[in-house]
């Protein structure tokens, strides 16, 4: 077996007594105990994330913005302020997503990327290959010698605060989706819970005491079950389950992250365009008794579906999900869901589910 | 936890406990409910149903993922638990009390060839390797 890659928060999760899995290659924390509780203690207090799985690229140079209105299917046009943030799509030409990621822009010459673990080094590779092409005087410059810590929960900012002297009078005028740098720590008001708190990029080496301070301050480890349970509440999509290589961002409910009407042209545009869309991302919850899981069928009277997360959610205490299916599809239809040997009944609601606290379906 | 001394196990993480009637009592191990974590939807089978060994007969569903639950003989089930409907959670915080069903064997002598709690263990070990 391959060794897993370790993230220099490792010895610290088995102290705390997390369960300990392969997550991509990656030994990561999947809880400390109970999922559920994880998930509750986001929502109505704070909790914290090791997320030094994720990678850190910065494009630097000049002309990186060109570069990225290039690469990117959302417009860093809308980045005018220093610090801020945007969510966006990498395509193929094909229109296929390579991945989603946080862009910052920081100075002209300086956007700093945050992409996914398991697509990183593809994405590197990408975005090389396209700078090489198309503005080969930038430098893509990873950082896999940053950790990443996410606070996350109504209390989280002010636990930071509490934790890491003079980071209040930085970042307390943070406005949402945005960062700022603290010496060798850039704090993002960011997220993947649909919580308000921070991500903090540090370097690794700083890591585990930054993480025992916070922890001292009362601030619980959460695990990636309870992170994707808090995602899909709030939803958000996940690479590789709600859209991938194969299936564009349109048919995966991100049409408010692609820009098709400024005259820009960026890679996949032109397939996009080409292609409408015949399908699209849809809310589940489920009616009857049981657990939505990815890739079971759904039936509707406008064709078939498939789910492409599905769990159960802590706060509705339902089962919900993202499915993809025809068009047609409406908000409050009544859809089926094959489940092992049953058909079970779900209803067609708008998503997210539940964010800041509260549940909203 | 340790495996209860006085219940037969199986290869595939159920236990048994043999009443004073002759009728089985079915759940999962600690170990099962351990991998799983917080269990959120049981599916039992419905009394009358005949079962054969090792056959699929019921569901234990965590957030996490979805686990079989298989007859350790075969018989016929007398009784399901209706209690964890709405505390699946139960077999997270007591696996060897929260049962899932009951069932009457065909044959009393297969209990005797299930596992013990010794030989459950060396399965459970030799799965961590």
């Amino acid at each position: 077996m391959p060794s897993l890659k370790q993230t220099p928060l490792n010895a610290a999760h088995r102290a705390m007594g997390a369960k300990m899995v392969d997550f991509g290659g990656w030994d990561m924390p999947v809880n400390y105990g109970s999922q559920i509780e994880e998930h509750h203690q986001v929502r109505n207090d704070c909790g914290m994330f090791d997320v030094s799985h994720m990678r850190v690229v910065d494009v630097k140079g000049e002309g990186a913005r060109a570069f990225l209105r290039h690469l990117l299917a959302n417009n860093v046009d809308k980045l005018t302020v220093p610090g801020k943030a945007l969510y966006s799509t990498m395509l193929l030409e094909n229109g296929g997503v390579i991945d989603d990621l946080i862009v910052y822009f920081m100075r002209e010459d300086w956007f700093r990327i945050v992409v996914n673990a398991g697509t990183a080094d593809n994405d590197l590779v990408w975005m090389k290959q396209q700078a090489a092409q198309h503005a080969p005087q930038l430098t893509i410059v990873d950082h896999p010698e940053l950790a990443m810590i996410a606070v996350q929960g109504p209390n989280a900012r002010t636990k930071v605060w509490e934790a890491l002297p003079g980071s209040k009078e930085l970042s307390e005028h943070l406005i949402p989706f945005s960062a700022v740098e603290m010496g060798s720590m850039f704090i993002a008001r960011t997220g993947y819970t649909g919580e308000d708190g921070f991500e903090i990029m540090l370097p690794a080496k700083a890591a585990p005491f930054f993480w025992a301070t916070l922890a001292e301050h009362g601030v619980k480890p959460i695990g990636l079950g309870a992170r994707d349970t808090l995602r899909l509440e709030a939803g958000m999509n996940l690479y590789g389950h709600d859209m991938n290589e194969r299936v564009g961002p349109l048919e995966s409910g991100l049409a408010w992250t692609v820009d098709l009407k400024s005259p820009r042209d960026f890679i996949g545009k032109a397939a996009l365009l080409a292609h409408p869309p015949t399908l699209k991302l849809v809310g589940l919850l489920l009616l009857d008794r049981g657990v939505l899981r990815d890739h079971q069928h759904v039936h509707s009277a406008h064709g078939e579906g498939e789910i492409t997360s599905g769990s159960f959610s802590p706060t509705l205490e339902k089962s919900i999900a993202l499915a993809r299916v025809p068009n047609g599809v409406q908000i409050g239809d009544s859809v089926q869901v094959a489940v092992r040997d049953k058909m079970l009944a779900a209803r067609v609601v708008k998503y997210p589910f539940a964010r800041n606290g509260k549940g909203l379906v | 936890m340790s495996n209860p001394g006085n219940l037969k196990y199986t290869a595939s993480h159920e236990w048994v406990k043999t009443e004073a009637d002759g009728t089985l009592t079915v759940g999962i191990t600690d170990h099962a409910q351990e991998l799983l974590g917080d269990m959120v939807f049981v599916e039992a089978p419905t009394a009358g149903r005949k079962l054969k060994a090792k056959e699929e007969c019921a569901v234990v569903e965590s957030v996490k993922a979805a686990a079989d639950v298989y007859a350790p003989v075969s018989g016929t089930v007398t009784a399901a638990n209706s209690e964890l409907d709405g505390t699946p959670e139960a077999i997270n915080s007591d696996p060897y009390g929260a049962w899932i069903f009951k069932m009457k064997p065909d044959n009393a002598a297969d209990v005797a060839a299930l596992l013990d709690a010794t030989a459950y263990q060396a399965v459970v070990d030799s799965e961590a390797h």
